[in-house]
């Protein structure tokens, strides 16, 4: 290989980095197509208006198991966002360098590289069982933030240590207090990072079915209150496949789900690219 | 209290005076034995070799090394007769008043007006008139007025370096300083554009104290009134070697290293 031009290990790069470029977008194309494709023609109004029935024919529509993931991640999102910027605020900002520092980090990375179903079983025997919540929205929710808090903490961290030490400089320089600072300068420049956080996050909350599964029931009725049970979008995909024949009708809710994260992320981008510009003055 | 400049006329910049100023980084002793008067509504230059600590120096005057993790500081140092180390002294009320320049132009990545208004607003000011008042006449004394005055909705990162650092100037101005200090606030910019920022430092200096670190000592024989010559001694900790008035500095250096310095024998 040491006789290899330069400009044939350009080539060779450029082809590995085209080739690895293509392979991930084909992987998207065919993954969501192929749900979009299979799944779209058992969408109608019905099926979207109507509460799963239950059956080995998997009757019924998806409303209820709609509401619940959208609740779920509502309730999750309130809890989770505050919590997960104030830490990563504190340990960003704050924190000095030293062992009490190590430890929260040292946990938190342990933390992050747990099994969901170990949180799930955690929930459970929490929020379920002891807090009595039982199995309902709540326990779904704090279990969820117990789950994400980790990546939503370093996802941040990192937002915040991307913008530069100069802007911080500038502003403690003309004599503002350290908050204000953080508040006026420091977060508003890391909104986009901060976006990256919080989609990533739903992402994984859409995408949980056994945690939940422990800490949610799987009713299948349109929980009216935080302390009632639900059936998430993600579960019931799992229930259709697993406990009845009907596929076309579990490919249908997988479709349903995708376009509903797509939805969420394109609204979470718009509502941060606002944010961001009414914070930096410039709307 | 009434101050006179260079000139005789009354001057609203603060004098600041140094005492047996010692500082460190953990064990490392980055300046010793610092005394130095310095006079209001002047332009005092620091200059010598890299490290020896002028930047260091510079950042003392607004307490910004108080950022830095394991610094120390022994001796004084007086603005308008008053040790600004004192634990009765709020560090916030005292970066207001030292306003700084910095190497690299680092507007915020918001609009030309938000840049200005930053400072004052923090500081209390909410009513929108006197927000637009405050932003014309800093955009005024810094010369960059009639450049960005149909542009001030727009982000501050699409002007140019020059304009880019007459905006710092201009929003360090916005909360009314006393002193200012500049960091080799050209190091990064074209010849025309150091030409405007050292017109501008002359015109400022009517009403500020102005103290400029610079590795330039054309420039420092340019803009300055009173130049201090800083270098470093044998373990490394930076030592005021020679100050005094501008022109005797660069005409008649009474030490042999100051000469050797400003005629390029090191350095």
């Amino acid at each position: 290989m040491r006789n290899v031009s330069a400009k044939q290990t350009q080539k060779m790069a450029m082809a590995g980095i085209w080739g690895g470029g293509i392979i991930t977008l084909l992987l998207l194309i065919v993954i969501i197509g192929y749900v979009l494709i299979q799944g779209l023609p058992a969408v109608n109004w019905e099926f979207l208006t109507t509460n799963p029935k239950g059956g080995l024919s998997g009757e019924g529509g998806i409303l209820s198991t709609v509401v619940s993931t959208l609740y779920l991640i509502g309730v999750t999102l309130v809890l989770l966002v505050p919590i997960g910027i104030g830490s990563a605020i504190y340990l960003s900002e704050y924190a000095p360098n030293n062992r009490l520092t190590r430890i929260i980090r040292y946990g938190i990375e342990t933390l992050a590289g747990i099994p969901s179903i170990i949180f799930g079983l955690f929930g459970y025997a929490l929020f379920v069982t002891v807090l009595s919540f039982n199995f309902s929205i709540l326990s779904g929710a704090l279990t969820l933030v117990c789950l994400l808090l980790p990546t939503m903490i370093t996802t941040t961290e990192e937002a915040l240590k991307a913008v530069s030490y100069s802007y911080r400089e500038a502003a403690l320089a003309l004599g503002t207090t350290r908050w204000q600072m953080i508040s006026r300068i420091v977060l508003p420049s890391a909104i986009p990072g901060i976006v990256t956080a919080v989609i990533l996050c739903i992402g994984r909350a859409i995408g949980e079915t056994a945690c939940l599964y422990v800490t949610m029931g799987g009713s299948a009725a349109i929980p009216s209150s935080l302390l009632e049970g639900g059936r998430t979008l993600s579960l019931h995909v799992y229930y259709l496949a697993m406990e009845t024949n009907a596929m076309d009708k579990a490919m249908a809710t997988a479709a349903v789900l995708i376009i509903i994260i797509i939805l969420i992320n394109a609204l979470t981008n718009w509502l941060a690219g606002r944010f961001q510009k009414r914070m930096k003055g410039l709307l | 209290m009434t101050i006179y400049n260079f000139n005789g006329q009354t001057c609203r910049g603060g004098k600041i005076k140094v005492n047996n100023l010692n500082f460190y980084y953990g064990s490392f002793q980055a300046l010793r034995n610092i005394n130095l008067d310095i006079p209001g509504c002047a332009i005092t230059a620091i200059i010598g070799p890299s490290g020896c600590g002028k930047s260091s120096f510079l950042r003392l005057l607004n307490r910004m090394n108080d950022l830095i993790y394991g610094s120390r500081i022994e001796g004084t140092i007086e603005l308008d007769g008053k040790n600004i180390f004192d634990k009765t002294v709020d560090v916030v009320d005292l970066r207001k008043n030292v306003g700084m320049v910095f190497q690299k132009p680092n507007p915020f990545p918001i609009s030309i007006f938000d840049n200005i208004a930053f400072g004052p607003k923090q500081h209390g000011k909410k009513n929108k008139m006197e927000l637009e008042e405050i932003v014309e006449n800093s955009l005024k004394q810094a010369a960059l007025w009639d450049e960005v005055k149909d542009k001030l909705g727009q982000s501050a990162l699409a002007l140019s370096g020059g304009q880019q650092q007459r905006l710092c100037i201009a929003r360090v101005l916005s909360v009314e300083p006393e002193v200012i200090l500049m960091d080799e606030p050209c190091s990064a910019l074209d010849p025309m554009a150091t030409l405007k920022i050292e017109d501008l430092m002359r015109t400022l200096a009517k009403n500020y104290t102005i103290i400029i670190v610079t590795h330039n000592m054309q420039q420092a024989a340019r803009v300055s009134d009173t130049t201090a010559f800083f270098m470093m001694e044998p373990d490394r900790a930076g030592s005021l070697v020679e100050y005094g008035s501008t022109s005797e500095i660069f005409t008649n250096p009474k030490d042999k290293r100051t000469e050797d310095y400003i005629t390029g024998r090191f350095g």
